[in-house]
């Protein structure tokens, strides 16, 4: 573990205890027991907050006070099925002893797993920490105009919310959300599983146009995005989407792959996205880091971005064409065939000018070193000019960053 | 039919022993003897005329709530036992029978909340105690059947219905009238017969008293003198300006109740027997005795506790509570 997770140790080590209690006892309630507060609080939304407090009650064994608190939850949010859940068993409970969560006779076991995993998570997320020193590591740069970011920690059933400062990511809410039923790391159409990487809000499909199944909006991102294409990954339809009426939340692996939260967040969220520019990093564990941990990092590939740039003003192909990878390839091109076009552009030009500006440069999670730079570049040349916003993957070849993937965003 | 005799022939009617004619006296075990066999229609006509004879007879309005269920009038049973526990909140088996009622219809926090009085009343009462059980189970289930989003359908009310008789049967001895369970409990606190010992003046305790000890007493028999003189004024000066009022109602609410409570009854006679007297460590005394309770319509007895703190040179009632 980097020194830059430690923040997060002290809390995880009650977790682990409270995971241990809830494999020796069964899944009983014992998992609430222990489970103090954050040393750093964050204001949980009300009904969660509630729920939590509830939990946190039966751990104690203060059982009329989480009733009331589960009742005066259910008066508001009736449709908070694993406080129906633990208001069943409060109940259940003074009628008869009970030692696990979710003690419905005949109930699909399924069912009751889901609600006993989305307690733990609620839980868990109780003990989170506001991130005040720290950011996830991927958030290297962002620009004015990119006012926020989002990053899903799976492993904690979290969707963070950090807020472009001045170009540093800081931390406004988080929310729990639900991922695939199979976990992470989408690969097939169809497996169930959430993609991890660097994705962006692509557009907004309004509740009207919805099912009810989507709640109150939806919000597709680009998956499979350009590296996942390159690498085969398929399937489609990976959207942010609210809850049916009929429920307030879902499991924390319940989904096809969508991310889902509660229609109330999802409508905190609706008010913040940027279409087409609100980054969503998705990871299973977050990385955190200390804004001057990633400096040297951000700098190295600002700089590799701009000799890439100067390289190319210069003409000079072969040594622009150093800045690509082995693998490189750009909308079915290989670098062969991209080499040879550039040679035979370049050559007809006196002159090329190229400015870049809005530079948003995100980390890949996960062990490979993959950087997503996204800009507007402003091209123009002695018989060409152009305006795009433009897209490179880098990657860390044999030492140095190198442009693995290329084209429009 | 049997399940709703168990609570008709058990404590409850005995408490319910009546000042009245002889004629509804008449009306009402013919009633009884009519409901037994199954009449019910001729059972509520005998009980409307006893009823219409002596409209406050508990006893008699008790068992025409029995008959409206047995006729599967549930409402209108609900309405004659509601109005039961109106006029004598201080009887658990009206609140139970409108706990069973209000389950059978699927409203089990009403339900729930009749039963909690019922336990309030009387602590011990075996079959409100295992109601209470079932409704909380209904409840829980419900809850769980929301959570997962189950839909039980038809079957679930039926089961619902079938419980709450299973429930019945099980707390009485197949053939007699008792219930099985907390018997002793249920029955001392509601003594079959009123015992005329109780009419007596109030014992002085034994042994030397101190003058303490009677001045402690003495506000207690001034209290049931007042009351028994249905003085509203003198029997409400009894408590003190802190008092707990019960179910944390306003003062000015309970004392709208008991004064209704004390001039509605045409005579009441309060008795303290065989009272109790100790202090605490902060002064306050504690009198424990059994308090006799006569009114034209119930007689009925229990044992009662009565906190007094001191304020300027009177004792005063801090808390009272049956036990």
């Amino acid at each position: 573990m980097s020194p830059s997770r430690r923040h997060q140790a002290g809390s995880r080590q009650t977790l682990v205890q409270a995971l241990v209690a809830i494999a020796a006892a069964g899944a009983s309630y014992a998992w609430a027991m222990g489970i103090g507060p954050p040393a750093v609080a964050r204001q949980l939304a009300a009904p969660e907050a509630m729920l939590v407090r509830a939990l946190l009650d039966i751990g104690e064994s203060r059982f009329t006070s989480a009733l009331e608190r589960i009742d005066s939850l259910l008066l508001s949010n009736p449709n908070f099925r694993l406080a129906q859940l633990v208001k069943g068993d409060l109940l259940l409970a003074r009628s008869r002893p009970i030692n696990s969560i979710g003690n419905a006779s005949g109930a699909p076991s399924d069912q009751v797993d889901g609600l006993r995993d989305e307690a733990r998570a609620r839980l868990a997320r109780y003990q989170i920490e506001t991130p005040r020193e720290f950011a996830p590591r991927y958030l290297l740069q962002m620009p004015q105009k990119q006012k926020y970011a989002l990053v899903l920690d799976s492993a904690k059933s979290t969707l963070f919310v950090f807020e472009n400062s001045g170009g540093a990511a800081r931390y406004v809410a988080d929310y729990y959300v639900t991922v695939g039923k199979n976990g992470l790391e989408k690969l097939r159409q169809g497996d169930k599983r959430t993609p991890i990487g660097v994705y962006h809000v692509v557009s907004q499909l309004p509740r009207e146009k919805l099912a009810d199944f989507y709640g109150s909006g939806a919000f597709p991102i680009n998956y499979p995005n350009e590296w996942d294409r390159v690498r085969g990954r398929d399937g489609y339809g990976i959207w942010l989407h609210g809850t049916p009426r009929d429920t307030y939340s879902r499991p924390p692996r319940a989904s096809d792959g969508c991310i889902v939260l509660a229609n109330a967040d999802l409508d905190a969220l609706a008010r913040i996205l940027q279409i087409g520019s609100t980054p969503v990093v998705i990871a299973d564990v977050l990385d955190w880091a200390r804004p001057g941990e990633v400096e040297a990092l951000r700098t190295d590939l600002l700089t590799s971005i701009e000799r890439w740039r100067h390289d190319w003003e210069s003409r000079d192909t072969e040594i622009y064409l150093r800045h690509y990878a082995g693998k490189f390839s750009s909308n079915g091109m290989t670098l062969a065939q991209w080499s040879a076009q550039k040679r035979h552009v370049n050559a007809s030009k006196a002159w090329i000018k190229v400015q870049l500006s809005d530079v948003s440069l995100l980390l890949y999670p996960g062990k490979e070193e993959i950087a997503v730079a996204t800009f507007e570049q402003d091209y123009a040349s002695s018989n060409l000019s152009n305006r795009m916003k433009k897209r490179q993957y880098w990657i860390k070849e044999g030492g140095r960053w190198r442009i693995v993937y290329e084209g429009a965003a | 039919m049997s399940r709703l005799q168990t609570v008709a022939l058990g404590a409850a009617l005995l408490v319910l022993a009546l000042q009245c004619g002889l004629a509804s006296a008449d009306n009402y075990d013919e009633a009884s003897r009519l409901f037994k066999q199954g009449n019910n229609a001729a059972a509520l006509e005998k009980i409307e005329a006893a009823i219409a004879a002596n409209p406050r007879d508990a006893r008699a309005r008790f068992l025409k709530g029995l008959i409206l269920t047995e006729q599967n009038k549930p409402n209108d049973a609900i309405k004659v036992f509601t109005a039961l526990t109106d006029d004598y909140p201080e009887l658990p088996e009206p609140y139970n029978n409108l706990a069973v009622l209000y389950a059978s219809q699927g409203q089990y926090d009403k339900a729930r909340k009749s039963l909690e009085m019922a336990i309030r009343t009387h602590p011990s009462y075996a079959i409100a105690h295992e109601n209470l059980g079932d409704v909380y189970a209904k409840m829980a289930s419900e809850a769980y059947d929301k959570a997962l989003q189950l839909d039980r359908g038809n079957a679930a009310a039926q089961t619902k219905l079938a419980m709450i008789k299973d429930l019945f049967y099980s707390s009485v001895v197949p053939g007699k009238g008792t219930p099985q369970t907390g018997v002793t409990e249920a029955t001392t606190a509601a003594p079959p017969t009123p015992d005329p010992k109780d009419k007596k003046p109030p014992l002085t305790p034994p042994g030397p008293s101190k003058a303490e000890t009677g001045a402690v007493l003495a506000a207690v028999n001034d209290w049931a003198k007042a009351w028994s003189a249905k003085d509203a004024n003198a029997y409400l000066a009894h408590y003190a300006p802190a008092f707990q009022v019960p179910g944390g109602e306003p003062r000015a609410t309970w004392e709208a109740t008991r004064r209704d409570r004390i001039t509605k009854p045409i005579s009441i006679e309060v008795t303290v027997g065989s009272p109790k007297v100790s202090f605490d460590a902060n002064g306050q005394a504690i009198v424990s005795f059994r308090q006799g309770y006569k009114s034209d319509t119930l007689n009925t007895s229990g044992a009662k506790t009565l906190v007094l703190t001191k304020n300027n040179d009177r004792w005063l009632i801090f808390q009272e509570r049956m036990n």
